[in-house]
């Protein structure tokens, strides 16, 4: 949820390593379990990449799989679902998140 | 590419390849024709909340605080379980409550007279979310408390099971007003929140005689999703079960 005050945070992010130079990509990693809606956060920067002077930025979303560890069987697997956070081998809901929780710029393009 | 590159701008400079690995700090070598560069970030973007929490954390330690985020569904309980308290501790433990809402100060109103600092935080000119507090919100509330004369404290948060789980404010930990009114379901459909809470406090438990609420399936519902919360079941109205959330509090706040 928040989208677009997310895509507002991106922009504040991208600025200074831009450093007033054209913005070209700006690449983002979604995790599965964070609350941000892929599709929507898209459509806000269209909205929001004007109103930031970076008009020809395109969103690079790269989406990163949940993965757990589970505290009972060992195990560390892919989830489906952020909706059930539970080992899927063994339905444990004790377990550590490994992966599906970032939510970062990790790089931009930009040009003079 | 060969060894030797020819920028656009004539400089040419030389580099050690391995082979085709081009994560290098100034530039994608794809790039050179158009004169673009890639330039690596690697920011949260949360950071700015996540800095002002930081802040905020490191405001209640200086001072010896703790401090405690308490979030709910609308009309869970949370006033109600906040005034029983500050009438059972505010003696003994010294409490300040950052009191959020959208609008109104009804809340801060029902806990005034109760021996606690009140700040009152409306978030209404919330930017992009006033339906959550942030750490920003926070840290200006904080100027409405005397940190130096507190022990605890609490934060109650905007009626919400979705956005406040979130943010970060600079808690020291989370907690959540849950009540026997809501349906066993929701933990199964609010994960995040059930399960960035240390502790549920299962409200309105007089009640169950007249609903069809079962409080064990209640707490494996929760536990579902949450196998490490405390989970305590209470009527906030009554005060039957609240001494356990009262040594809790006093715990927290001594840690």
């Amino acid at each position: 949820m928040h989208e677009l005050s997310l895509c507002h945070a991106i922009a504040g992010v991208v600025k200074p390593h831009a450093a007033g130079r054209h913005v070209d990509v700006v690449r983002v990693q979604v995790g599965a379990l964070r609350q941000v809606v892929p599709e929507t956060l898209s459509f806000c920067w269209t909205l929001v990449r004007e109103h930031q002077d970076m008009a020809d930025a395109e969103l690079e979303l790269e989406l990163v799989t949940a993965r757990v560890r589970c505290r009972g069987c060992g195990e560390q697997s892919e989830i489906e679902s952020r909706w059930s956070v539970a080992c899927p081998k063994c339905q444990n809901p004790d377990v550590e998140v490994v992966a599906g929780e970032e939510f970062l710029v990790t790089s931009i393009d930009v040009s003079p | 590419m060969g060894r030797f590159h020819r920028h656009d701008d004539g400089t040419v400079h030389s580099h050690d390849h391995d082979g085709h690995d081009h994560e290098h700090d100034h530039g994608d070598h794809s790039g050179y024709a158009t004169g673009g560069e890639r330039i690596e970030v690697l920011e949260a973007i949360f950071a700015e909340n996540d800095n002002r929490a930081e802040v905020n954390r490191t405001a209640f330690d200086s001072h010896g605080v703790r401090a405690l985020n308490l979030m709910s569904s609308p009309g869970s309980g949370k006033t109600t379980v906040l005034a029983a308290t500050l009438d059972e501790l505010a003696g003994a433990v010294r409490i300040g409550i950052i009191e959020g809402d959208i609008a109104t100060d009804i809340d801060a109103a029902a806990l005034e007279g109760r021996g606690a600092q009140i700040s009152l935080l409306n978030t209404s000119n919330g930017f992009g979310g006033e339906c959550h507090l942030d750490a920003p919100m926070v840290h200006r509330a904080l100027h409405g408390l005397n940190l130096d004369t507190l022990d605890l404290v609490i934060i109650e948060n905007v009626g919400n099971l979705v956005c406040p789980a979130e943010f970060d404010v600079g808690e020291h930990a989370k907690a959540m007003v849950y009540s026997v009114t809501e349906g066993e379901d929701k933990p199964l459909k609010y994960p995040v929140m059930f399960r960035s809470v240390d502790l549920v406090l299962l409200n309105k438990i007089d009640l169950v005689p007249h609903l069809d609420a079962d409080v064990a399936t209640y707490i494996e519902r929760v536990r579902q999703v949450n196998p490490s919360a405390a989970i305590l079941p209470v009527s906030a109205r009554t005060g039957e079960g609240m001494a356990a959330w009262f040594d809790w509090l006093r715990a927290f706040s001594l840690t």
